[in-house]
């Protein structure tokens, strides 16, 4: 009909007429504000993949908020935001006790139902990252993804240069530390940021110590193990590696990463989102670098990692297009093509990571294998987190000795537990 | 004086009326959130505020705290050494540029340019001119002077020079500039009369035109305390609070517990005792400065 008279009809009608033939079928297409830290060029890579699988599978719009900085500085923004009433409709946390108090208080959409359907319970390999989602036997959040930190990042031409035999472990990187400095090479490098010493510290704790001891100390806050034997020796190790740290003056981690990867630097403790970055350079494993979990150590991988979370709104279009992304997110197609631009592991044990280069099978294996344990963020609050970075940061920064920063470690430590 | 004199909250009403919305926010906004701060510094509230009274155990861990006390020594350090800096260095600027030079607007200009640019900024600029390998001892390295090493950023013991030299550079051009203004509100007879008497124009300066410029000296260290207690932005672009906590700020510290760490009564505590600081030092200050005028 409106075909018929089209001319006669003014514009301004038509536009109406149109909006309302169309409105209907778009009522439930949604603007979704999705807010994330993937700021780095494997992550931002990665990102890419969900934005533009959501945006072909559904009607509704992907608008990226991504903030610049660290988890550190997007935490508060997206939590003062979620607090303050202008929620965004998805938004990226790492598992663990960051957003349960959020929870607590009803400001996360319950997505029990779609989890049900969705049969989660079955598909989530390992189960502690659904475990890590759930309150009170209700699911609030997506697990999308597996992060390890427990991994060192090796330069082989920065070995090549200094004419040693690239390190297998966390000794012969020690052994031959001093041959690389005498080529000009930084024997290890960190961004000078609390977080990547804590990881550094817990990486030690774990491919050092082994399981019992990060158990003993991260999750039991067992006195013994925090004064114990095996912990000084952690500490001696941290000695150590701040002796090997001494020249670093980057910030930011994927500086040190791409230190290692020019071969200005020959290794670089950090999680395995690392790997993206070698990758956006053209590296090969095993080739070019390499990855030693756990420090060529106990191989022991954590499996924290990212989860969306979706904060309750009132708009039903945005509601829905929350669930219709945490569809997405959980599907294999999403989880191959950004877990593999990631260099991050898939959060279920069905899907077959063909694509995925050596590290990442390294990390699958362990997986399989059942090496995991439970993330630092999983086992203590942000709070003692917080106070341990900043520890470890005046630890790294001062020449404090190895028996006075483990007695200043339990007693932080023993005030949560 | 046989009439009534009518009650004094009702003269000028219309003016009462339109100081009304700036009487509500100070008292809502200042006074009202500040007392609830301190209530809720004594309890153990985490990411939600909750009433559950904890005593003093937030103040306990606060000055137990290792971070915290180098905090407010960082602080010290760079409160009154900016202070003595700021104002020897603005009177200097601003008496120089009052000695009639030519050029003058455009020295003025630069030496007040800086102060366009916010902390962020400053930090960011500083954070270049100071890096190692690209900055100033990149620069000296190259021009042949191999072993020079000036990396403050780095270097615990330096890094609060660093912070005090973009601070300076950010915040003295004000300073300047209200000293001059007030500078040039000085009456012209006053240095007839020095220049008659042969005194030297460092000792008119000093004993006769600093007691003029009392209330722009005022002024001033009003501008500059605030601007030391509220502290952050700087430290959080040029220094991020390190190396280790070499350069970390209350301020830093009140917000990273308050939201980065999730624990609301550790940011509340920390935060009641730069008020708390802050009223030791301006209630003293404001009793001699107002009190003194009534009694005179």
């Amino acid at each position: 009909m409106i075909h018929a008279d089209t001319r006669k009809v003014p514009l301004r009608r038509l536009l109406a007429a149109s909006a309302m033939a169309v409105l209907p079928a778009t009522a439930m297409a949604a603007e979704l504000e999705i807010t994330h830290w993937w700021t780095s060029g494997g992550e931002a890579a990665a990102v890419r993949e969900l934005a533009s699988a959501f945006e072909a599978g559904t009607d509704h719009t992907w608008v990226d908020g991504a903030i610049a900085g660290s988890g550190g500085t997007a935490r508060p923004i997206i939590i003062s935001r979620i607090l303050g009433g202008d929620p965004m409709a998805a938004t990226q946390l790492n598992h663990g006790q960051q957003a349960q108090e959020l929870v607590e208080a009803g400001m996360m959409l319950d997505l029990t139902e779609l989890a049900e359907e969705g049969n989660w319970a079955e598909l989530v390999q390992p189960k502690s990252l659904l475990d890590a989602c759930t309150f009170e036997g209700r699911v609030y959040c997506v697990p999308l993804n597996i992060h390890s930190p427990q991994w060192m990042w090796t330069s082989i031409k920065a070995f090549e240069k200094a004419g040693v035999e690239p390190a297998q472990n966390w000794e012969e990187l020690k052994a031959a530390a001093p041959a690389l400095r005498e080529a000009g090479v930084q024997p290890l490098i960190e961004g000078l940021q609390a977080w990547q010493f804590a990881t550094l510290f817990q990486t030690l704790v774990s491919g050092l110590g082994g399981e019992e001891v990060y158990y003993g100390v991260y999750r039991d806050g067992d006195e013994a193990v925090l004064r114990g034997e095996e912990m000084a020796m952690v500490f001696e190790e941290a000695v150590a590696a701040r002796e090997m740290l001494e020249g670093t003056n980057v910030q930011d981690w994927n500086l040190a990463t791409a230190a290692v990867i020019n071969g200005e630097a020959a290794a670089n403790v950090m999680g395995d989102w690392a790997q993206g970055e070698f990758q956006v350079a053209g590296q090969v494993a095993g080739q070019d670098y390499d990855c030693l979990m756990g420090l060529g150590g106990e191989p022991l991988i954590s499996t924290g990692g990212d989860a969306f979370y979706f904060p309750a709104n009132d708009d039903e279009a945005i509601t829905e297009g929350q669930k219709d992304l945490a569809r997405l997110l959980i599907s294999p197609e999403a989880q191959i093509a950004f877990n593999t631009k990631k260099g991050s592991l898939p959060v279920r044990g069905d899907v077959d990571l063909a694509e995925a280069g050596a590290c990442m099978q390294k990390g699958l294996e362990a997986l399989k294998a059942g090496k995991v344990i439970d993330s630092v963020d999983m086992l203590i609050s942000p709070d003692v987190a917080g106070q341990v970075g900043d520890l470890l940061a005046e630890f790294f920064a001062s020449d404090m000795s190895a028996e006075e920063a483990q007695e200043r470690f339990a007693e932080v430590i023993l005030s949560d537990k | 004086m046989s009439t009534r004199r009518p009650s004094s909250l009702l003269r000028n009403p219309m003016a009462k009326l339109a100081a009304v919305p700036m009487v509500v926010t100070a008292t809502v906004v200042f006074i009202g959130c500040s007392l609830w701060t301190v209530v809720y510094s004594f309890t153990d509230s985490k990411l939600l505020p909750r009433a559950n009274f904890d005593g003093f155990a937030q103040y306990d861990r606060l000055w137990s705290s290792s971070r915290w006390i180098a905090s407010v020594e960082n602080l010290a350090i760079y409160g009154i050494l900016t202070l003595l800096l700021s104002l020897t260095l603005g009177f200097v600027f601003a008496a120089l540029l009052d000695q009639k030079i030519r050029g003058e607007n455009v020295f003025r200009s630069i030496i007040l340019y800086p102060y366009a640019l916010s902390f962020i900024v400053t930090g960011l600029v500083w954070q270049w001119i100071l890096n190692p390998d690209l900055g100033i001892q990149g620069m000296v390295r190259a021009a042949g002077w191999e072993s020079f090493a000036f990396d403050p950023l780095n270097s615990p013991g330096l890094v609060m020079v660093a912070l005090l030299m973009a601070g300076l550079w950010q915040g003295t051009g004000l300073v300047t500039v209200i000293m001059l203004a007030g500078l040039r509100g000085v009456d012209e007879d006053i240095w007839k009369a020095s220049r008659v008497d042969g005194i030297p124009a460092w000792k008119t300066y000093l004993l006769v035109v600093v007691p003029i410029l009392r209330p722009v000296f005022v002024t001033s260290v009003v501008l500059i305390g605030a601007g030391i207690v509220k502290l952050y932005d700087l430290v959080v672009a040029l220094t991020g609070g390190g190396p280790g906590n070499a350069s970390e700020v209350p301020a830093k510290y009140v917000y990273d517990y308050m939201f980065a760490n999730q624990n609301l009564g550790q940011g509340f505590a920390a935060s009641t005792m730069m008020l708390l600081a802050v009223l030791v030092i301006v209630i003293p200050w404001a009793v001699l400065e107002f009190g003194g005028k009534r009694r005179g």
